[in-house]
């Protein structure tokens, strides 16, 4: 069971207020996902959540049960650290066993477990090195590993995958995708990648300055951005968000468009243009158009590779059914 | 070619760097070696104008049959041992104490390095005359404060009156080594031992201690070097009486005193052979500590 819920949360350090109160509730085997840029207080929240750092005012629930005295070793919430924080001097038998020494398991039993963690994660070859004698990959399941054994409630993630190297950080990613659906515990994973989010979540809380500016499942994000906010942060390339003159003609302060919802034509459409840099991804190709009356350029995803170059002319028309719409105060309006 | 040419040309300019350092350790050494086997009692008259008398290993045997030899050895090793301890216990602790955040950090940790800066002789006579003295001293108002005898430190209980000078001396040291250890030590690690649920003890015992195993292994080795050749604070407080006489201080009485440097140089050779003894087993220790 692992059914997590902040009342009222608040955090400050010393006069600088770090999350004003907030509201959040993860249920029990959800994958949830702080994301928001650097600094938005999603590492703290996690940590407030562990009970590394102590709530300023609120209350933190785990199972409906009041946690927020509650010491971290008594929540029974497992924590994996963004420097995995795994003890150099043990090996990786004793880095995995360690919680479960600390909770006075006999040998027999800690060593059973320890063998069950390492199958799942495929560590068997690798028990009796140190840490310094791993790759980057290996010491981050290490890390999971010492979570496991504990059999928490919980799985908190700070930004377990920013160490890694990209096509690394793809595979770990599905890894922990598919420990969950294995596990179906609750886990809580920090990041700043919103692919990450995108791809792991059942539900992202996307964090601003300390507040929550939207909770969703990636998909309704992704189709219904609450505010300017969400809307530039989710989705990638960014969603071209365009106001003045054109917005007004759309009845909205502010536009946004996804670069996969435009179409291309050399002969006519809504918005006129030159091509300006394009991207060849193989299975894509974003070109960045310069639109009279946009003053940054837009951008474009076309499926495939097309024949455009720097400087041709073109006109772009943006999928009405796909148009968001913003008020004066970044506001989506329906 | 290249590297030939500048393996050559390294070794060209290291050489006066090579040559200094040897010299300044074998000239010594040889002349230490070259008496050790000689008759060399200036007082009676031997100069190396006239030349010296070769007595074989005479001067060995009558430092080692000395009925002051073994205890000597036992002073020096109980001495340094005994600082040994104090120090890394004292400094590890005091480490911890001054990692953690507290207002006037940075004046304290200034303070701790202080008795470090005070010369060996001016700390024991310090030691000696304001702290230990059994009429006047500050340990002596203390305990008759507390209604019982004041301990006279320099006669009753002097082996342990030199062990705690030296302590003073040497603990910043191994504080100062011990804080810049910890203060290596990544909070993650603290941080998931804590979430992993060991208590505070146990995170000291199982993290904080093997991640400091380094140091301690390094402030054991430097201050051995240093406490084998203590000597000014046993001059200035109990002169090698009462059980202080270490090894060091043997082979001065018996240049100085006796004025037998042929007795004192075999006594030098014998503290060569046991200092490497010592080192020898301190390097197996510490590389082993080191290869990690």
């Amino acid at each position: 069971m692992g059914r997590i819920t902040l009342d009222k949360v608040a955090k400050s350090f010393g006069e600088v207020e770090v999350i004003p109160p907030l509201d959040l509730t993860i249920e029990d085997g959800e994958f949830v996902v702080f994301v928001g840029p650097s600094g938005c207080g999603k590492s703290t929240l996690l940590r407030l959540i562990a009970g590394l750092e102590d709530v300023s005012a609120g209350e933190i629930r785990i199972d409906g049960k009041d946690a927020t005295a509650v010491p971290p070793a008594k929540r029974g919430l497992a924590m994996v650290f963004q420097s995995y924080a795994l003890y150099p001097h043990m090996s990786v038998r004793k880095n995995i066993a360690f919680p479960l020494r600390m909770a006075g398991l006999d040998a027999a039993e800690q060593e059973r477990r320890v063998r069950a963690a390492a199958d799942v994660l495929n560590l068997t070859d690798y028990l009796d090195r140190r840490p310094g004698q791993l790759s980057g990959g290996q010491r981050q399941r290490v890390a999971i590993g010492r979570a496991i054994v504990r059999e928490p409630s919980a799985f908190l993630f700070d930004e377990p995958l920013s160490n890694l190297d990209a096509a690394l950080r793809v595979g770990m990613r599905l890894e922990i995708s598919e420990l969950h659906n294995r596990l179906k515990t609750t886990m809580i994973y920090v990041t700043h990648d919103q692919v990450e989010a995108m791809t792991m979540a059942d539900k992202i809380v996307v964090l601003r300055a300390g507040n929550i500016e939207q909770v969703g499942s990636p998909l309704e994000l992704y189709r219904a951005p609450r505010n300017l906010f969400v809307a530039g942060f989710i989705g990638s390339p960014k969603m071209n968000l365009i106001g003045g003159d054109i917005a007004a003609r759309h009845h909205a302060t502010t536009i946004g468009i996804r670069p996969e919802h435009i179409s291309v034509s050399p002969e006519a459409g809504e918005w006129h243009g030159t091509v300006g840099v394009s991207e060849h991804l193989g299975s894509d190709t974003f070109f960045h158009v310069a639109c009279e009356g946009i003053p940054e350029p837009v951008t474009v995803r076309v499926g495939g590779e097309v024949s455009l170059h720097h400087g041709d002319a073109i006109w772009l028309t943006p999928d009405p059914d796909h148009l968001h719409r913003f008020d004066k105060d970044g506001l989506r309006v329906a | 070619m290249a590297t030939r040419h500048s393996r050559s040309a390294a070794r060209l300019m290291m050489a006066p760097a090579v040559i200094l350092l040897m010299g300044w350790m074998l000239v010594p050494l040889t002349m230490t070696l070259y008496f050790s086997f000689k008759r060399y009692l200036p007082m009676r008259g031997d100069s190396l104008e006239r030349g010296l008398d070769w007595v074989g290993f005479e001067n060995y045997v009558r430092f080692i049959t000395s009925s002051s030899f073994w205890p000597s050895v036992q002073a020096t090793l109980l001495i340094v041992g005994g600082v040994l301890v104090i120090t890394v216990i004292l400094g590890v602790l005091l480490a911890i104490l001054l990692d953690q955040p507290f207002w006037g950090q940075g004046v304290v940790r200034i303070l701790v390095i202080a008795p470090f800066f005070v010369m060996p002789t001016v700390s024991a006579l310090v030691w000696k005359n304001m702290m230990m003295d059994p009429v006047n001293g500050m340990f002596a108002h203390l305990w008759r404060f507390f209604g019982t005898q004041p301990v006279s430190w320099m006669s009753d209980a002097s082996v342990q009156s030199i062990i705690l000078i030296v302590s003073w001396q040497w603990l910043p040291f191994a504080t100062l080594i011990l804080l810049t250890a910890i203060q290596s030590l990544d909070s993650e690690q603290l941080e998931a031992a804590e979430m992993d649920g060991a208590p505070v003890l146990a995170r000291f015992w199982f993290i904080v201690l093997p991640h400091l195993g380094r140091a301690i292994t390094i402030v054991i080795l430097i201050q051995t070097i240093f406490l084998l050749s203590i000597f000014a604070e046993i001059f200035v407080t109990t002169g090698g009486s009462f059980g202080t006489r270490t090894l060091t201080y043997l082979i001065f009485q018996r240049v100085v005193d006796s004025q037998n440097i042929g007795l004192g140089s075999a006594g030098g050779v014998y503290a060569i052979i046991l200092a490497n003894i010592i080192a020898l087993f301190l390097m197996r220790i510490v590389g082993k500590n080191l290869d990690r």
